[in-house]
């Protein structure tokens, strides 16, 4: 007990200054002390601790409702006081000095000298100096060139027909997300349908496909026949925006067109607007391609079926989009 | 006996006969300029109704979205127009030539996950993810917080608007009952990380950084870098 | 004497003594707005503290899984072990969401701090002679950050950022004659590329930038120390002395109550505003999309400039030599690069000043520098808002497609009338000034 009393009084007590040092003059300009400074920097310092502890408390008992609010105004609140008790240390507590130093921007002009003439008098052995300098650039280079060339293997670089790849194929199956097969008769005016090809894998570019019933007359573009491309008013487009590569979730379709607008497939991510009945002709965005059209097919049952491959190339534009496919 | 009987007749007949004349009125003094004295709509105005039934007459009535001044106005929500007895007067009017009737939606019976796959499907290109809205090309597109369960599903089956529609084929009735549930959901959702700040993502939350935080530290810095005294 | 002790410790086996005494009293010029690019450090050492905490948890692989977990909307979804252990850190993990957000409030407090210290660098001519390298590292800080921030939230294959994902791709692809190769290279194969695409964008963001950034801090840090930070003039301010507080005891307290105030800004923000809340958004697949998908705040000047371009390709018969996304997503950002890293040469030939200078400049000092600046932040507060446009269109009504049009006037048309607005009105500033600015200060010239 005589031990923490003692302990208490040597925290509280004013502590004994270190002996003067008459030898030496003072480095910083002697500053009264402020009391008030202390006891508002120990009360932050409280309050900081118990914000922490807090913290740990919050943590330990699990469970708390809005538990990560909680640790969020703990943790928040233990360094906010924290900081002021730094700033106002720094305000009262600390001595203030205002120093200076020179900016000493002088170049160097005797040492810049003296490296110049080092590495000079170091090349005074060399008799074909230009010769060896070229020859260590030109290692230097294929050194580099090595060292760069396994970069290549990242990805199929050399002539990007991968980019070209379009799986679909005259008679592969439509199917819905969850793989159940797509009927002509389930394609219902004013709706929209995503569809993939049956057995196949969701992420490849050129699976997703955007269904609808086009109602108002159909203009698709020159050498495509309503029969191939648009059975009974059905088309199928590339769900993949020819834009940036966004899926196509939006189909504006108007109950009234007459007094609103016609209906089109629009892209969430910049609103390039294509027209469905017009082989998604870009209406509005910052497209510069229709989306790719797929023909289609209605097979005995009803059901559609691709009538082979698309239009033109899926996907965000590069610089062959507009030449022929693999 | 007799008499009180044909008393009570009489009387329930006059105020059958006087609610349906009331719903006819109240068509003719409000809708009859677009939608037609035999309500088969009028061209470049508005479309039929034969056949709308309770499901688009009870939807469209009570979100405000009809009447509508002009054809060619935006329909936006707001209070109905009308009072209850007007409402239910004005939707049997119309439901008497014709239609289906308002559905019913059982949330409670459908998957949140069911719900949060067919949302994002159908309706999250438009709608957003959490239901805030949004726009397509030419209008915007209308939150869905204020909306009830048979709202949302007289939506889906009417495609109101540039709003596409989805029968039975497309979203069974059992998927709705999903749907719904998650769209009721997104009125509320579990924001576990504290102020949602609309559910809207880095929208909300660039202004945070900048007018939230972005003000506090230039404060904090000010505070801290008081200059010396000269 | 303990202290004593230690030191001497120290110094007998580093010989450092010295340099510890200078550096003691290191002269840090007084000025808030000198403080802004600290607010960056400290926001730099709060996201490496969280992100090491994230990857103790995080899976970086695009293998499928089902979620089956406290959050109940995303019970029994397919998804990839990269998204659904991002939802586990945000459900499962104590104190794992406060991590998260905390780290993605940091990310975005990061760079507006960067951005404000910019600005402060840039109006009061500081990246002058000799700071010219100064200038140059944080320049390459500043891009390096912005594609660090977008690999980290792109990372978690959420909905959202998945789409941003692939935006990037097209815009890689956009560039002539290379992009498609590009492209390729970088994710492996055609758009969503290969599994490992997610491991590079992890080590990328995990490893490789920040060392870069760290390496570049540690650069730029140096450089300012070595010619010694610049500072306003003043009765006793010169081209030739640097006057303020001494690094130890002055500064030291200001500067670690300005890390703890960082520090509690993120954390309260971290525990009490929502961000990315990516259980709401589901995990990506390539034919989804949602409305009102935007990136993080410091990449919305290139989502607007996307938005506003007109839609064409520029192509040679069927050869497309210019895709649509370049022009915002290639040409514009490394237009802004040009400018920043060039201005310094810019202005000093069109000045013909080669002086040092150690005084900064206010803005009213320098009409056309100023003017140049606020224009350029004309042209990029146009793309930058152009890119909210949809909301604009929700909460205030006016139609997205008009919006357009006053975003394309404000981007290209308005930033000549700010540059002419804004000298004029700093060299009447300047005309009702009584004081000279500073001229600078040539090495061996008379002083004045």
């Amino acid at each position: 007990m005589k031990w923490v009393w003692s302990a208490i009084a040597l925290l509280l007590g004013r502590g004994r200054r270190a002996p003067a040092r008459v030898d030496r003059q003072r480095l910083i300009v002697e500053q009264p002390p402020s009391r008030r400074g202390e006891n508002v920097v120990l009360v932050l310092l409280g309050l900081a601790t118990l914000s922490f502890a807090a913290f740990v408390a919050v943590y330990a008992l699990d469970r708390l409702p809005a538990q990560t609010q909680l640790f969020g105004i703990t943790l928040g609140l233990g360094f906010a006081f924290a900081a002021a008790a730094c700033i106002v240390t720094s305000r009262l507590l600390v001595p203030v000095e205002e120093i200076s130093d020179p900016y000493a921007n002088e170049p160097h002009e005797e040492a810049v000298a003296e490296i110049e003439q080092l590495v000079e008098e170091s090349g005074s052995r060399l008799t074909r100096k230009r010769l060896l300098t070229v020859a260590a650039l030109g290692t230097g280079g294929a050194m580099g060139a090595a060292l760069l060339a396994p970069v290549a293997s990242l990805g199929p670089v050399v002539g990007p027909d991968a980019l070209r790849r379009d799986g679909w194929r005259r008679g592969m199956l439509l199917v819905d997300s969850e793989g159940r097969p797509l009927s002509a008769d389930g394609v219902e005016p004013g709706t929209f349908y995503t569809a993939f090809p049956a057995g196949a894998s969701h992420d490849e570019l050129w699976a997703p496909l955007v269904v609808v019933r086009v109602t108002d007359t159909l203009e698709l573009p020159e050498g495509r026949d309503p029969q191939r491309w648009a059975p009974e008013g059905i088309v199928a487009y590339s769900k993949i925006c020819t834009h940036a590569g966004c899926a196509i979730a939006l189909y504006r379709s108007p109950l009234n067109e007459e007094t609103s607008m016609k209906p089109a497939l629009v892209c969430p991510c910049h609103y390039s607007t294509f027209d469905p009945a017009r082989g998604a002709k870009v209406l509005f965005g910052p497209a510069g391609r229709p989306l790719p059209q797929l023909p289609l097919q209605i097979d005995d049952r009803r059901r559609l079926r691709a009538g082979g491959h698309f239009s033109g190339n899926v996907g965000p534009s590069w610089s062959g989009v507009r030449r022929g496919r693999a | 006996m007799v008499r009180v009987a044909l008393v009570v007749v009489a009387a329930l007949t006059l105020a059958a006969g006087a609610s349906a004349a009331n719903g006819r009125d109240l068509y003719f003094a409000n809708c009859v300029w677009c939608h037609g004295d035999r309500l088969q709509g009028v061209p470049a105005s508005g479309p039929s109704l034969q056949g709308a039934g309770a499901l688009a007459a009870d939807f469209y009535l009570r979100t405000g979205y009809m009447p509508l001044r002009s054809p060619r106005q935006k329909p936006t929500r707001r209070p109905p127009h009308f009072t209850e007895p007007e409402l239910r007067a004005l939707i049997s009017f119309v439901a008497a030539h014709g239609g289906p009737p308002v559905p019913r939606v059982h949330p409670e019976r459908g998957n949140l996950a069911a719900g949060l796959e067919l949302f994002t499907e159908h309706c999250a290109g438009c709608h957003q993810m959490a239901g805030a809205g949004g726009i397509v090309t030419g209008t915007s597109v209308p939150s869905l917080r204020s909306a009830t369960a048979t709202q949302v599903a007289q939506a889906v089956r009417i495609g109101p608007y540039l709003m596409p529609r989805f029968g039975e084929q497309a979203i069974t009735p059992r998927q709705l009952d999903s749907l719904v549930r998650y769209v009721l959901y997104t009125d509320h959702p579990r924001n576990r990380g504290g102020w949602a700040i609309g559910d809207l993502g880095p929208f909300p939350e660039g202004i945070v950084a900048w007018l939230v935080a972005g003000i506090a530290l230039l404060a904090l810095a000010r505070v801290i870098g008081e200059g010396l005294e000269r | 004497m303990i202290l004593r002790r230690a030191v001497r410790f120290v110094d007998e086996r580093t010989g450092a003594a010295p340099l510890l005494g200078k550096a003691l009293r290191y002269v840090f010029p007084d000025h808030w707005s000198f403080l802004l690019g600290e607010i960056a450090m400290y926001a730099f050492l709060v996201l490496v503290a969280t992100g090491v905490y994230l990857t103790l948890f995080f899976e970086p692989s695009l293998a499928k899984t089902v979620y089956h977990g406290q959050y109940a909307p995303l019970d029994g979804v397919h998804m990839t072990k990269a998204y659904a252990s991002a939802v586990d850190l945000s459900f499962r993990v104590k104190a794992g969401l406060l991590m998260r957000q905390t780290h993605h409030w940091a990310a975005d407090v990061f760079l507006v701090a960067i951005v404000l210290h910019v600005w402060r660098v840039f109006f009061t001519g500081a990246f002058r002679k000799p700071r010219e390298l100064v200038w140059y590292v944080g320049i390459a800080m500043l891009f390096t950050a912005l594609l660090e921030g977008y690999l980290g939230y792109s990372i978690v294959d959420d909905l959202l950022s998945g789409m941003g994902l692939a935006i990037g791709y097209s815009v890689a692809l956009s560039i002539p004659v290379i992009g498609g190769n590009l492209g390729l290279l970088l994710w492996g194969g055609p758009y969503p590329g290969v599994p490992q695409f997610e491991s590079r964008m992890y080590i990328a963001h995990v490893l490789i930038f920040p060392l870069l950034i760290g390496g570049l801090l540690a650069l730029h840090l140096a450089l300012i120390v070595a010619r010694h930070h610049t500072q306003f003039g003043g009765p006793t301010r010169s081209e030739r002395r640097v006057g303020g507080l001494p690094a130890f005891p002055g500064y030291a307290p200001r500067s670690i109550g300005l890390f703890f105030g960082v520090v509690s800004m993120l954390f309260l923000l971290g525990g009490l505003v929502q961000i990315n809340p990516i259980w709401l958004w589901g995990p990506y697949e390539i034919s989804q999309g949602t409305n009102g998908a935007q990136p993080d705040w410091y990449l919305g000047w290139l989502i607007g400039a996307l938005r506003i371009t007109p839609g064409f390709d520029l192509t040679i018969g069927n050869y497309t030599l210019v895709p649509n996304p370049f022009w915002g997503g290639v040409l514009l950002p490394l237009a802004v690069v040009a400018f920043l890293v060039l201005w310094p040469s810019i202005e000093r030939r069109m000045t013909g000043d080669r002086a040092y200078h150690n005084l900064l400049d206010r803005p009213r000092d320098n009409p056309t520098r100023t003017a140049v600046g606020a224009a350029v932040l004309t042209v990029l507060a146009g793309v930058f808002f152009a890119g909210a446009g949809d909301r604009f269109d929700v909460s205030f009504g006016i139609p997205y497609g008009s919006q357009i049009w006053f975003w394309r006037a404000f981007t290209f048309v308005l930033p000549f009338g700010v540059f002419w607005l804004v000298r004029r009105f700093c060299r009447d500033l300047a005309a009702d000034d009584e004081s000279e600015p500073a001229t600078g200060y040539e090495p061996g010239a008379p002083t004045a």
